[in-house]
């Protein structure tokens, strides 16, 4: 079956596989947002260790859902990763940066002899926490925005900015506040989602005063993200967008580009709306009930949510990655990507996607059946 | 594109990839093995139930999570390195690099990174099958990671299963198989992860043998070091196997890497193998210096063995294949070069007579690029002489490994012997020369990498784009700027690692 696939169909269908692979990575930042939370939600020694080991658990997972949204965007559209990561150095740098710290932070923050003490281990976790997902989205946010690149006949990236991709944040211009709110969003998101997570896989019983701190927090950082959720959706309704408007694949600007996606694609908006509804439903069920499960409508709701930020752009004959400098060199699903014998061979090997999901949701059931109590925090393999 | 070509900045990147590929590989290897070793001990505890063997698992897996933590850390940016410093390389060969790394993030990642919170976290969480079987997945997972990775890198130094696009400019992927499979990945492979099992046993003879000389948790030790050991034993005689594999397969695809890591400047017929002697350093591939200054023994007949499986062939030394020699039917970087440069005209012409809607006559510069393709790397090349790499480097540290990957089986055997006659304890100079052994394998390591990487300069693609083609356009004070920050950082958390590490082979297994 795989063979019949037309080359549209695979850059459709690997788009959208490299979008559910970034959509989940979102829903698993509440490793992040539980990390940026920590000083807020844990005040005595125990309350922390407690937080740590139940992020801990799960930190290796969301870092790996990032490499491989690395890898499979490298893979499906290698033209896109050479351009985004060579030319916006910078901002991918940084990322980087406050990723290299996260392993470091968890595993060695409590261990005798560390050097530099618990203290700073904890900070390398909030910087990845609130730095590196903040910095996520406004790189995200240039999928709409577009970024200052020039392509030669090589396809060789020019980038056009001194500030190397920096400046999608610092510029003061209508689309650093775009990429900014994608970002502060995102960074809010995430603590939502960490403070659901933790309630759902802490022995709440243990530390009561932190249950209260972390149903407060998640409904805070609720409140703090719409916001910039709102004017995300509202700019999306009116900005313009890239669009390619002919068979040769010429982009120009269109008016209302977004809306227009929306409409053409009314599934997509369904799923924006199902997400922001299942989102809502988790933090009132977290913060206004004695539940423990919001996370996981939170989850799907942020995974579907995700799913339409990363479509969107993309889908609809819409350049995913322009420039804003040189039309013609914007990117998009058709010349971005790998070669039609790649993408199959590929789709062979995602056929094993749902088994992995199988085995890691199954580990995960396993793993938190039981509900992280004080005692797992003294062991000598605990964080 | 090549006219403001910054060398000064393709040599920062270079050494920044160097540095964070040499700082990643401090950690890797005792990952891919010792994920081994602990499933072994791992499965002797639930086989005879023993909480002395249950002890000894969790304290090598302590050790394990220390290390593998900094591991993560410094590979997450070697995988996004390809795209910052070297972008160029990351469109032209994305088609093809993309997909195993990919198969590898699908695959192997998720193994690894699922089953590790088990391993550690499931001694009461989970049945005792279900996380015995989690601690081999971490080992399997964690060696298939290596296998793509290395599958790519293989691909860089024989560039199998590939054609070059001349309409998107790149090269892509013909036969996914014919990369996967390809002879040089096998050996690369089975080369990588036979020393990295090699050193892990190292590892827990290091600090196995302190405790003995300490005379501290000496049951645990001993115990660990009779499987290590065996372990060991059968790695290193496998790791020296597919090491002169490489070689053969080497001479076979990169002569110029084989030359110079073996100093050899002017080819010859039975060709001998350097056993000992120093490098001239100032010795140009031009000049008439000798290669080496003072003694040196070579031991006839041994290189052309090695590189062609017979004693009495030819083997093309640097001066054939960077000017040619037309006896011996070598083709030189000069020949090399008149096509490549051939091969960069028409493909520049192709693409105009493209852009003037010119068939005919792209047809025509189309034929003449594929005439002459092969050597398209060799076209920007500006001197026959950069064809060649650092040849001191390259000898020193291929030198190096050889010595000490001849070494290492003599020092297991040691060791078996002695705890087989059970006289272990009493061998203070083994137990002495055994609590360095894994430096000496990370040495090893180490020069091996080297060998590969520096000896294949300057290519980033064999024959085909050069690292001066390959980067990204950045300034030199950019990736300075980050080769610095890099270099404070990782020192920093090695440095953390190295106390905690030392800290906990102190405390010891955990005692009742």
């Amino acid at each position: 079956m795989i063979e019949q696939l037309d080359y549209s169909t695979l850059q459709h269908l690997w788009w959208l596989l490299c979008s559910v692979v970034g959509a989940l990575f979102l829903f698993l930042t509440f490793v992040q947002g539980g990390q940026s939370l920590l000083w807020q939600v844990a005040k005595t020694q125990t309350e922390k260790d407690l937080v740590i080991n139940a992020l801990g658990r799960k930190w290796e997972l969301t870092f790996t859902t990032l490499v491989l949204f690395g890898g499979a965007l490298f893979a499906s559209f290698p033209k896109f990763y050479a351009t985004s990561f060579g030319g916006a150095y910078w901002v991918w740098i940084l990322i980087l940066f406050t990723f290299i710290l996260q392993p470091v932070g968890y595993e060695y923050r409590k261990k005798p002899w560390n050097i530099f003490g618990s203290l700073v281990y904890e900070g390398f976790l909030f910087l990845n926490g609130a730095v590196g997902i903040l910095l996520i989205g406004a790189a995200v946010g240039t999928f709409y925005t577009g970024a200052n690149f020039q392509l030669n006949d090589s396809n060789f990236v020019t980038w056009t900015h001194p500030l190397r991709g920096l400046e999608a944040a610092l510029s003061p211009s209508p689309s650093s506040i775009f990429n900014l709110a994608m970002g502060l969003f995102l960074v809010f998101n995430a603590r939502t989602l960490g403070a659901m997570y933790l309630i759902n896989s802490l022995e709440l019983g243990e530390a009561p005063e932190m249950e209260t701190r972390l149903r407060k927090a998640c409904w805070q950082n609720l409140l703090l993200s719409l916001p910039f959720c709102l004017l995300i959706v509202c700019s999306l309704l009116f900005m313009r967008g890239y669009g390619i408007v002919d068979a040769q694949g010429t982009i120009e600007i269109v008016s209302f580009k977004y809306l227009r996606n929306l409409l053409a694609n009314p599934w997509l908006l369904g799923l924006l709306v199902a997400g922001l509804g299942l989102l809502l439903f988790g933090v009132w069920k977290t913060a206004k009930t004695t539940e423990t499960g919001g996370i996981w409508s939170g989850g799907l709701g942020t995974v579907l949510i995700g799913l339409t930020v990363l479509l969107l752009p993309a889908y609809n004959n819409t350049a995913f990655y322009p420039s804003k400098v040189d039309l013609q060199s914007s990117l998009t699903i058709y010349n971005a990507s790998s070669s039609p014998y790649t993408l199959k061979i590929m789709t062979y090997v995602a056929i094993a996607i749902p088994f992995v999901l199988a085995y890691v949701a199954y580990v995960w059931w396993l793993m938190n059946r039981e509900k992280i109590k004080i005692e797992d925090t003294g062991d000598r393999a605990a964080y | 594109m090549i006219e403001n070509l910054d060398l000064g900045m393709v040599n920062w990147a270079r050494a920044q990839f160097a540095l964070t590929a040499m700082y990643h590989w401090l950690f890797v290897p005792l990952t891919l093995g010792i994920t081994w070793i602990i499933a072994f001990y791992h499965t002797i505890y639930v086989r005879t139930g023993s909480e002395e063997w249950k002890r000894l698992t969790k304290f090598w897996m302590k050790l394990f999570g220390i290390n593998f933590a900094i591991g993560v850390a410094t590979g997450i940016i070697m995988e996004f390195e390809f795209g910052t410093n070297w972008s160029n390389y990351s469109w032209m060969v994305g088609d093809i690099f993309g997909a195993p790394l990919a198969v590898e993030g699908i695959i192997a990642f998720f193994l690894e990174a699922t089953f590790f919170a088990v391993m550690f976290f499931g001694w009461n969480r989970v049945s005792k099958g279900f996380h015995l079987f989690s601690t081999w997945m971490v080992a399997a997972g964690s060696n298939l990671s290596a296998v793509w990775i290395l599958v790519a890198n293989a691909w860089m130094q024989y560039p199998v299963g590939q054609a070059f696009n001349p309409d998107t400019a790149r090269f892509e992927m013909q036969n996914f198989f014919e990369i996967a499979f390809s002879p040089y990945a096998v050996n690369k492979f089975t080369h990588a992860t036979s020393s990295s099992m090699l050193m892990a046993a190292f590892f827990v003879i290091s600090i196995s043998s302190w405790y003995l000389l300490r005379g501290r948790h000496v049951l645990m030790a001993k115990r660990s070091i009779v499987v290590a050991a065996s372990l060991g034993l059968l790695a290193s005689i496998f790791t020296i196997f597919n090491g002169d594999e490489s070689a053969y397969e080497i001479a076979q695809v990169q002569p110029m890497k084989l030359a110079a890591f073996e100093g050899l400047y002017e080819g010859q017929t039975n060709a001998g193998l350097v056993a000992f002697g120093l490098i001239n350093r100032d010795k140009k591939v031009y000049d008439t210096q000798e290669p080496f200054t003072g003694f040196h023994l070579h031991i006839p007949g041994v290189l052309s063995l090695m590189a062609n499986r017979s004693f009495g062939s030819f083997v093309p030394g640097m001066k054939d294949l960077v000017y040619g020699n037309a006896e011996h039917n070598v083709l030189g970087a000069v020949q090399k070069m008149e096509r490549g440069k051939k091969a960069v005209a028409s493909l520049d012409a192709y693409k105009q007579a493209k852009k003037a809607g010119d068939k005919t006559g792209a047809e025509v510069q189309l034929a003449a690029f594929n005439t002459h393709k092969e050597f398209l790397g060799y076209g920007y090349l500006k001197k026959p002489e950069e064809a060649v790499p650092p040849v001191a480097l390259s000898f020193n540290a291929f030198h190096v490994m050889v010595f000490l990957g001849l070494l290492f089986p003599l020092i297991f055997i040691g060791y078996l012997y002695f705890s087989a006659k059970g006289t272990l304890a009493e061998k203070k100079w083994l137990l002495g020369l055994g609590t360095i052994t894994y430096i000496l394998g990370m040495i090893a390591s180490q020069a091996g990498w080297i060998v590969a990487e520096v000896g294949r300069q300057p290519w980033s693609i064999q024959g085909l784009l050069p690292v001066s083609i390959a980067r990204t356009n950045l300034t030199t004070g950019t990736v300075q700027t980050t080769f610095f920050v890099f270099l404070v950082l990782f020192t920093l958390l090695l440095i953390a690692e190295i106390s905690i590490m030392v800290k906990q082979i102190n405390i010891g297994p955990e005692e009742n």
